[in-house]
């Protein structure tokens, strides 16, 4: 079971947590015109990367925060934790 | 009965406590400190069970976790458990035992006859007899494999005891108290971290309790009882026996099964028969030690062939002779070891050693002894069926290819030491890749992937001296890192006898003209010549050969047997060990109670239960109840002797008629506040939500981004940036998350709160022609008119004194109001309800009359917002904004979901009018076309409507729009029925929605 650091509260077990995919996907805007292709890489694509990999998790048990996780998806090694609206350097 | 082959004082028991036990209905007498299998040894049974496919008799191995033979079926206290190790099975007043695998009994067992049979059963014989013809499968092979294999049998009974979970942080776990791991647990306590030390066996202490060495002046056994002692009186330190951590999981959460009760007669009072640790630790120490590995030979698996570890440990520890003419056979001094104790308890043996001339202080102490010992020589068979009776020995040459003239020689036992495994199981789940250590011939730990260190001769360290030393250094080290402490701990001067190399030898090579089975797998009848089958057909792959030939699977996961088919698979592969490399280890390390992994999480308590503050009125009046995901909802109120159908019918008939009651409590509630609400609500729903008023409840549908209907319901404007959203029951949690996703993630420039407060509304929903009768009388003082209340109106009310609100809104599709208090005050809302309706003939109604209500208006509900339809599926598209953008509004382009024939809701009748549609069948054009037969749709929701009183059913269906007045077939295979059915529109009743906005 994965120990993930929560910004806002600290180090807390998996179990407090849901996944939310990948984080570096960004909605696009809205009454914007798009094409069918970005849409769908919006909606569908996934990269499934094999290591280092920004992903979302939230908090649900917890303070209920959506929080971005870099975690290695081969070793689930943790590298680092971010609060949504940080920057991920 | 005299206990023909124990001690009269030796071992750590407690001779003044007897014990009588029962094994296969036999009588028998042990010591309290006894295990099963010593208690059974002492009294000469050496036959526990027949092995898994021939149906040998078996006898015992090991003395402890590493047994792959002695398993047996355990009857305690009215209960039944199967496949424990009779050697990890403390004995205790009224133990009784049977053997597994045997019919009708372990003397005369029918299925050995697959012993003879055994040139017909090799490796993968399964998979090569039983695929033809396929339609056998099922009715023939499968029941008889089953039947056929196997051990232990299940109980079918309700599991009694209790099952513990248990989560626990520390600076250090250590894994193993060994001479390492007190080493290591003392220093790192004595810097005051947070120690756990955890001990399989009932005994602390390892190899100390059989091994003749001396720390500190005193003997290992009373050094360890010391520490112990003093670990145990510190408060930093949590000490724990009879506790195996069987898995390393990441992060350094590890988890441990800790038997609380398996020793004793009965489970005492508020006692758990096992707790289930899950532990992170910050550090893991892993001194899990090794494991005696045995030397290959002719019928090796005969009764009375055991790790001559194991026969060192049952004399030193039991007090028992394992045997009273034992053989020892060596690649190593290990043997010699057991060897002194025999012949210093008054028992000769006789000592085969594979090497030429070895020469160390142990091997001297033999020698001086008078032990007889034979250089160069091997066994060759072990001759006897149900114990060994004698031994076919032989010289070997120094190639080790080459037999001398067989010779038998008598003895009782044959005690094996083929030198030692490390116990490399937790560091290898915990991801260390290990790595080769030529001198020891076996594989260690390399690189630590998380915080963990391997000590001892877990780490392939066989040398007291140096594991005291790393194990005190190691554990003051790790402990300083974390408390900042370095207190000095001396380390105690060792006396132990220095032992020569072993040999690299551990399987005796068939003599001409003898085809003795060599087993290599105790526990699954694997012997050399299966895995020479295995890669004769090409199986190259370790993990291959493994599954093939099942080498090394089921409850001792090949302890004994994995290196030695490894060094078989190297030699005939002509590569070296590493090369071939070990198959993976995984969790558990040893087989674990499914009731300790469950815990407490049965029945009842499987999952929580959500109940409405009303809950125990519908439990006073009848209430039969639902689950309704975690909810438990009335069903319906049962009256005298009616059942689900009649009750639900009278409920919703009543409700057509006059007015009913329903708890509306468990639908999901979010409070929503801010200046941003109203855009909030515009960019999650599909309607317009921006000129909503401050009084008004508006319908709403959200999508998921790619346009699949995620949930509906009302939300009502309570004031200027303050609205109340309602969704279903069953997705208010995700409609929760899903809000926060858009407002932390997406839109944070929106000023919006929500919260979710479904716990803090009671709800009762009051719908039917008198509903508004029944509420005047609930608030006398309201203007509660058509034009007072319009529907979709809302308005607060005080009712009897307590604050309410009111929402004039409608599932039923009749004149409904729905009222919610807050929780504490559901009860008192409820029986208000009663009271006042009941001159109207209100009676309440559970969730069967309201799913008849809406189906037979056509309101859409869970069973047709499935995750796989759209707006325009529920035919509400008219929902659908085509100005504004909204979540998932761009996937609605997509072709699919345009098309002209697309699925759409219907309703649909039976056109005798009588036979009522089972849920999820599907509607075909033509009852009698070939299979497969085109579907045209799937039945999601039936009813008996209670307006024209025959079965009414909706049905998502292609083309749901243009086929009204079509007559189709509903197809149930399951339930066997062809029902013939015209497509109707949805609206089954009040089509035009007059009777909500009377």
């Amino acid at each position: 079971m994965l120990y993930i650091k929560c910004p806002h509260c600290g180090m807390r077990p998996q179990i407090e947590f849901s996944y939310g995919g990948d984080a570096s996907v960004k909605r696009p805007e809205l009454n914007k015109e798009i094409s069918d292709q970005e849409w769908n890489d919006f909606v569908y694509n996934r990269k499934s990367l094999r290591g280092k990999h920004l992903e979302l998790w939230q908090h649900i048990s917890g303070c209920r925060q959506w929080i971005k996780v870099e975690r290695d998806t081969a070793t689930h090694e943790i590298f680092k934790t971010f609060k949504a609206d940080e920057e991920v350097a | 009965m005299s206990q023909d082959f124990r001690l009269d004082s030796v071992g750590l028991i407690n001779r003044d406590k007897k014990l009588s036990f029962k094994f296969n209905g036999k009588q028998y007498f042990g010591y309290e400190g006894d295990t099963l299998a010593s208690a059974l040894l002492a009294n000469g049974v050496h036959l526990v069970g027949r092995s898994f496919k021939y149906h040998r008799p078996r006898g015992f191995f090991g003395a402890g976790v590493d047994e792959p033979y002695a398993i047996v079926q355990l009857y305690r206290n009215n209960e039944t458990e199967p496949n424990i190790k009779a050697t990890e099975q403390e004995l205790f007043e009224g133990l009784e035992a049977r053997s597994v695998n045997c019919w009708p009994s372990v003397n005369f067992d029918i299925g050995a006859i697959n012993n003879f049979l055994k040139i017909f059963l090799p490796a993968g014989f399964y998979y090569k007899t039983f695929m033809w013809p396929k339609s056998f499968w099922y009715r023939i092979y499968e029941p008889f494999i089953r039947k056929a294999a196997g051990l232990g049998v299940a109980s079918t009974k309700h599991d009694k005891e209790r099952y513990e979970h248990k989560y626990e942080y520390c600076d250090l776990l250590i894994a193993g108290s060994g001479p390492s791991g007190l080493s290591s647990a003392y220093a790192a306590a004595k810097n005051g971290a947070k120690v756990i030390l955890a001990e399989d066996k009932p005994r602390f202490g390892g190899s100390l309790l059989t091994d003749d060495v001396n720390i500190g002046n005193q003997s290992g056994k009373n050094w360890a009882e010391g520490i112990i002692a003093e670990l145990k009186t510190m408060p930093n330190v949590v000490v724990k026996n009879r506790s195996q951590i069987f898995g390393y999981y990441d992060h350094n959460m590890l988890v441990m099964s800790e038997k609380v009760s398996d020793h004793l007669p009965k489970t005492k009072k508020y006692h758990p028969n096992k707790r289930l640790w899950y532990i992170r630790a910050k550090e893991v120490l892993i001194s899990s030690g090794s494991i005696e590995r045995p030397i290959v030979f002719g019928n090796n698996d005969t009764p009375g062939v055991m790790l001559s570890s194991a026969a060192k440990e049952y004399l030193k520890v039991y007090g028992v002779l394992v045997g009273k003419n034992p053989l020892i056979f060596t690649n190593n001094d290990s043997g010699y070891e057991t060897a002194i104790e025999f012949q210093k308890h008054g028992v000769q043996p006789t000592v085969l050693d594979s090497r030429k001339n070895p020469e160390s202080e142990i091997i001297d102490e033999a020698k001086s002894l008078g032990i007889n010992i034979k250089n160069s020589y091997v066994v060759v068979a072990a001759q006897g069926y149900k114990k060994v009776k004698s031994a076919d020995i032989a010289s070997i040459s120094d190639d080790k290819k080459q037999l001398g003239k067989i010779e038998n020689i008598i003895c009782d036992c044959i005690c094996v030491s083929g030198f030692w495994t490390p116990s490399i199981h937790l560091a290898s789940q915990s991801g260390n890749k290990t790595k080769f250590k030529e001198e020891i011939d076996a594989f260690v730990p390399g690189t630590s992937k998380q915080q963990e260190t391997t000590l001892g001769a877990a780490n392939g360290v066989f040398s007291l001296e140096e594991t005291l030393k790393t194990s005190f250094e190691k554990g003051r080290e790790l402990s300083k890192k974390i408390t900042d402490n370095d207190n000095e701990v001396s380390i105690p001067n060792v006396v132990e006898k220095k032992s020569s190399k072993h040999d690299k030898f551990w399987c005796v090579p068939l003599p001409a003209g003898k085809n003795y089975k060599r087993f290599l797998d105790f526990q699954n009848d694997v012997a050399v010549s299966d895995i020479e089958i295995a890669l004769r057909e090409g199986y190259r792959s370790i993990e291959h050969v493994k599954r093939y030939t099942t080498l090394g699977m089921a409850t001792d996961q090949g302890k004994t047997s994995n290196l030695n088919g490894l060094q078989l698979v190297s030699e005939i592969e002509n590569k070296v060990v590493p090369a071939v490399g070990h198959t993976t280890f995984r969790p558990p390390y040893t087989p674990i109670s499914i009731g300790a992994i469950v815990g407490r999480e049965v029945g009842k308590n499987s999952k929580p239960t959500r109940k409405s503050p009303m809950h125990d009125w519908h439990e006073k009046n009848n209430a039969v109840f639902v689950d309704a995901g975690v909810w438990l909802r009335p069903r319906y109120y049962k009256r005298g002797n009616e059942n689900l159908f009649e009750g639900s019918k009278r409920e919703a008939k009543n409700v057509r008629t006059n007015v009913g009651v329903c708890d509306v409590t468990t639908l999901g509630k979010i409070d929503i506040k801010g200046p941003d609400s109203a855009e909030l609500l515009n960019r999650v729903y599909t309607n317009a939500w921006l000129k909503l008023p401050v009084g008004k409840a508006r319908y709403g549908v959200m999508l998921r981004e790619d346009g699949i209907v995620m949930d509906d319901g009302t939300t009502t404007r309570i004031s200027e940036n303050h609205y109340h959203m309602t969704t279903t029951t069953a997705q208010a949690a995700n409609v929760l998350s899903h809000l926060e996703y858009y407002l932390q993630l997406v839109w944070p420039e929106l000023n919006v709160n929500v919260v979710s407060t479904t716990e803090q509304w009671a709800g009762a929903a009051i719908a039917g022609p008198k509903s508004r009768d029944v509420l005047q009388k609930l608030f006398p003082n309201l203007d509660v008119s058509n034009e007072g209340l319009p529907f979709m109106g809302y308005m607060e009310g005080n009712l009897f004194g307590v604050k309410a609100r009111i929402f004039r809104i409608s599932f039923s599709g009749e004149l409904a109001y729905e009222v919610n208090v807050e929780s504490d005050n559901g009860n008192f809302m409820w029986q208000k309800i009663m009271e006042v309706g009941e001159e109207f003939k209100i009676q309440p109604y559970g969730t069967e009359a309201l799913s008849t209500l809406r189906i037979e208006m056509g309101h859409v509900a869970g069973s047709e917002l499935d995750g796989r339809t759209i707006p325009y599926d529920n035919a509400l598209d008219g929902l659908v904004s085509k100005k504004k953008d909204f979540i998932g509004k761009r996937s609605l382009q997509r072709a699919a979901f345009t098309a002209g024939d697309r699925q759409r809701v219907v309703g649909v009748v039976p056109l005798d009018k009588k036979t009522s549609i089972p849920e999820g069948s599907h509607l075909v054009k033509d009852a009698n076309a070939p299979l497969p037969n085109p579907k045209l749709g799937h039945i999601s929701a039936s009813c008996w409507s209670v307006e024209y009183d025959n079965p009414f059913s909706l049905a998502i269906l292609k083309d749901g729009k243009n086929m009204i007045g079509e007559k189709l077939f509903v197809m149930s295979p399951l339930k066997n029925k062809v029902i013939p059915v015209e497509v109707v529109s949805s609206h089954y009743v009040d089509p035009k929605g007059e009777r909500v906005r009377s």
